[in-house]
């Protein structure tokens, strides 16, 4: 028994140690996404394109597509818009929703770097961004055909990060299809 | 020392308000559980601060919905719950008592408990063994050893 005891430090340490170890490759900054399997909160705003049309989250139904959150003022939106222009480009839908953004300046900038998305909507308050969870731009959702949440990134798209996207839009196309 | 007590008084900050909206309320009640509320919830993009110190958008648009959500006459569950079914768990300072944060709750009991137990058991065995069997006298050699050794300390 009291040898036993002995060994107590060290299996605190070694306890210890493996949480702490845990701990360097936890990304604090990433958090779980609350609405997860949830639909698409309820919206209603002006297209960025065509003012005059109010889109819902009806428009976004239909099939599995991704929903981009971005912004003018956003350097990591222009990282990976180029990303998103080919991604487009091979036909994947992608939704925009421009967060918290002027406008003019939102217009401005798909003309000059192209447009890849099938509809933005213009969310200048931040209403859409906040119930969605938004806490910095730009995050991309991946959407089923019901418009329900089924996965989260947030920062930018990229060839490695569209991987992970890709296998959750290819697990929603087989499950619909069984 | 005067000089010097009030000089430190003088470097006491006499204000340490963060927050830079400014909001009208209704009444002073509402105020002041505006205040606690955001003091209680964490930004979710500078992390480790809440959101009435935050200067962050995010902390500014979220304060502005809790001011929002009270006047509205939301209790302050509601607005609680309104923020972490946006944003989770994790903007709650103060964790809920479920399954998941237990053993945060309870674990330092715990602890405490097992030490409690611990220095028992110590004292206890200590306590056994000095009442265990009269001491061992000395022997003659023995003896003479100590006294010669506390002679030593005399002499020094």
């Amino acid at each position: 028994m009291r040898r036993v005891l002995l060994f107590l430090p060290l299996a605190i340490f070694l306890g210890l140690g493996f949480f702490l170890w845990r701990g360097l490759s936890i990304d604090p900054t990433e958090l779980p996404s609350a609405r997860l399997n949830q639909p698409f909160p309820a919206f209603e705003l002006a297209s960025l394109t065509e003012p005059d049309r109010i889109l819902t989250e009806q428009d976004l139904k239909g099939a599995p597509a991704l929903v981009n959150v971005w912004a003018t003022w956003c350097p990591t939106c222009k990282e990976e818009h180029a990303y998103l222009n080919q991604l487009a480009r091979e036909g994947v839908t992608i939704y925009g929703i421009n967060y918290k953004d002027e406008p003019v300046k939102a217009r401005a900038w798909l003309d000059r770097y192209l447009d890849p998305y099938v509809a933005s909507v213009v969310d200048e308050e931040g209403r859409l961004g906040l119930d969605l969870g938004v806490y910095g731009a730009p995050e991309t959702y991946v959407i089923d055909a019901d418009g329900v949440i089924r996965y989260r990134h947030v920062g930018a798209v990229d060839a490695r990060v569209w991987q992970d996207l890709k296998a959750v839009m290819d697990a929603i196309a087989t499950g619909d299809r069984s | 020392m005067k000089h010097l007590l009030l000089s430190l008084l003088l470097l006491w900050p006499l204000s340490v308000t963060a927050a830079i909206d400014a909001y009208e309320f209704s009444d002073p009640v509402t105020e002041a559980r505006f205040q606690e509320l955001t003091a209680e919830l964490r930004c979710p993009k500078c992390q480790n601060n809440n959101i009435a110190d935050s200067n962050s958008p995010i902390a500014s648009d979220l304060r502005r919905e809790v001011y929002l959500m009270l006047e509205a006459g939301a209790t302050d569950q509601e607005v609680v719950n309104f923020m972490v079914d946006r944003y989770g768990e994790f903007v709650l300072y103060r964790p809920r008592v479920n399954e998941m944060t237990w053993l945060l709750w309870y674990g330092p009991f715990g602890l405490l408990a097992v030490g409690l137990v611990v220095v028992l058991l110590v004292s206890r065995n200590r306590r056994r063994r000095q009442s265990a069997g009269p001491q061992r006298e000395l022997d003659a050699r023995e003896r003479e050893r100590l006294n010669k050794l506390l002679q030593q300390d005399k002499d020094t």
